[in-house]
């Protein structure tokens, strides 16, 4: 016996979920599909004819330096992103979970930056960070810094990472003070009777407590440094100088938008597409789990 | 507090500021640049206190734009921004509640066919099947039009998911009681399911518009006409002089007006705004 009540009419229920098909098959898989299929093919030069190639497409992208290039520059781009904006996420969440005075209002501060949208972020830091104007940018430059994004591939990264971190800080703020605020207050305080000094009751029992909320962000983290910095890296950098700051989805946005090698960016795509479904298994195979202690 | 601290809590304290400073201080520039006068900031001489030419500033950002790049004022980008957002945001939370509604209340064929369809699309951002996405719109001729900004981001598997996961906890006597007093499925929606629904809604609502708001990607590639673009991409067009003749008092202007509406609504809603994220996302 299903445990739910039912109402009749089954005309009436695909009525229902019509629209949220027909967008999700013409907006979703439709394109999807069509990724898929253009990246076996191969068009002339003229657009006029088409040939089936199986895997040459992925082949020839496996052979250039460029796409080894833009992964490498990927995964030290997320790589940096992740840590830096969880580790000061889970400094101000811990902080912000004692008993103090006006914690309404640093909370209120700290999810700002959820709100400021990636593009917009980048204008203010660019602003800050312009040479000769911006005043971090001439702060660095009194003190011998020969600062300059532009030509510099070091500095932009420096640039669009500090832009992700400052975009994301919000985020892993409120998962993590939401885990924390989850952790019964007795465990911890049988471990101060027990004589555990603040440091040691962090990391023998608040952190591991905390493990679910810390494995499910570090996927989030990866999708967004992976997917969601387009536009912060557009606005940027471009993903100059170059090449230095172009990362996979960048470069696909790239060569998409050139439109030369249309099944070479499709096999991009695929790539991409396989990258998140990998991603979203392990973010459902650990909410299944929930708790790992 | 578990114990006595000797410095009480200083630490915290120290930390939190620290960090609303770092959180605070380039929207705190933006709003200063947004009152002084372009030369003042070309020079890189910009004092840390407002200047007084704000009102002339944000008459001109908002009635015409720059004078050079882009000439579309930005009084018109938020315009679209907004019916972009709100058109996101409500389009996302009809289609799913009706989609959710059906998937729980009803039985039908390939009902559970239909729910992973909608659940995979959870795995297919937009930004990895852009250009595809991009073709079948403008097929559709949907190219520089409000349908085209919207239509293809409002199949949204999140918010499925969260209006199943709370109808499921509807107690099934709730729906027999109904059926009782002789009410339908419509009615049962409208007069039941709905009000039950309204702080679910209002949390979705608020991330859906900041998410709408926020995009970059897709309106960027399909609004070609100047009177279309949102002010998250115009933003773009007033930097990209790459050199000294971006007039940045206007794009500070630009910038803090882009993010006026989401940290409004982020800040006054705090709690609802809270609620969609942790509830939404896990």
């Amino acid at each position: 016996m299903e445990n739910r009540a039912i109402f009749p009419g089954r005309l009436l229920a695909c009525l229902l979920v019509f629209p949220q098909l027909a967008v999700s098959l013409i907006f979703f898989y439709w394109p999807a599909a069509q990724a898929l299929w253009q990246s076996f093919l191969v068009q002339d030069a003229f657009g006029l004819s088409t040939e089936f190639v199986w895997f040459e497409n992925y082949v020839n992208l496996l052979k250039t330096p460029e796409y080894y290039h833009a992964i490498g520059t990927t995964f030290f781009f997320s790589l940096l992103v992740v840590f830096f904006s969880l580790a000061i996420g889970l400094l101000l969440a811990v902080m912000a979970n004692r008993n103090i005075a006006g914690v309404q209002i640093y909370r209120t501060f700290l999810i700002i930056p959820y709100a400021v949208a990636p593009a917009v972020a980048s204008v203010l830091f660019i602003f800050m960070f312009q040479p000769g104007l911006g005043m971090i940018a001439r702060a660095l430059q009194r003190n011998g810094i020969d600062w300059n994004p532009v030509l510099n591939g070091n500095h932009a990264m420096i640039l669009i990472v500090i832009v992700a971190v400052w975009n994301q800080i919000s985020y892993n703020f409120l998962f993590f003070l939401a885990g924390l605020q989850s952790i019964p207050k007795s465990v911890i305080e049988a471990a101060a009777i027990d004589g555990a000094r603040p440091m040691r009751r962090f990391w023998t029992i608040v952190f591991p407590l905390l493990s679910p909320t810390t494995f499910f962000l570090i996927v989030v983290n990866i999708t967004y440094a992976f997917f969601n910095t387009l536009g912060i890296i557009d606005t940027a950098t471009e993903g100059g100088p170059n090449g230095s700051t172009s990362t996979l989805v960048y470069k696909v946005f790239l060569d998409g938008k050139a439109g030369s090698d249309l099944g070479g960016s499709a096999a991009q795509s695929v790539i991409l597409m396989i990258i998140v479904v990998a991603l979203t298994a392990v973010q459902f195979r650990y909410v299944e789990k929930k708790v790992h202690y | 507090m578990v114990e006595h601290r000797r410095f009480g809590n200083l630490l915290p304290h120290l930390v939190l500021i620290a960090g609303v400073i770092v959180v605070a201080f380039p929207v705190y520039l933006a709003i200063i640049a947004s009152t002084h006068d372009n030369s003042v900031i070309a020079n890189g001489q910009m004092p840390l206190y407002p200047g007084g030419h704000a009102l002339e500033t944000y008459w001109n950002t908002i009635m015409s734009g720059t004078g050079k790049t882009t000439r579309e004022p930005v009084g018109s980008m938020l315009l679209s921004s907004l019916i972009m957002a709100v058109g996101i945001a409500l389009g996302k939370i009809a289609i799913s509640i009706i989609s959710a509604y059906a998937i729980v209340f009803f039985n039908f064929p390939f009902r559970m066919a239909t729910f992973w369809t909608i659940f995979i699309t959870l795995m297919l951002p937009v930004e990895v099947r852009i250009f595809p996405t991009y073709k079948i719109t403008s097929d559709l001729h949907m190219l520089d039009s409000y349908s085209g900004l919207i239509l293809p981001l409002i199949a949204s598997a999140t918010a499925t998911l969260l209006f199943r996961q709370f109808f499921m906890t509807v107690p099934k006597e709730l729906v027999e009681a109904s059926k009782m007093d002789g009410a339908g499925p419509i009615r049962f929606f409208f007069d039941t399911l709905l009000p039950l629904s309204v702080t679910n809604i209002a949390a979705l609502f608020v991330i859906l518009f900041i998410y709408g708001w926020n995009q970059y990607l897709w309106p960027l590639l399909i609004t070609t006409r100047d009177d279309m673009q949102t002010i998250v991409i115009g933003i773009k067009k007033i930097i990209d002089v790459k050199d000294a003749l971006t007039e940045w008092s206007v794009a500070m202007a630009t910038a803090v007006l882009a993010m006026l509406p989401p940290v409004a609504v982020v800040v006054l809603l705090q709690r609802l705004f809270v609620k969609g994220l942790i509830e939404t996302e896990k």
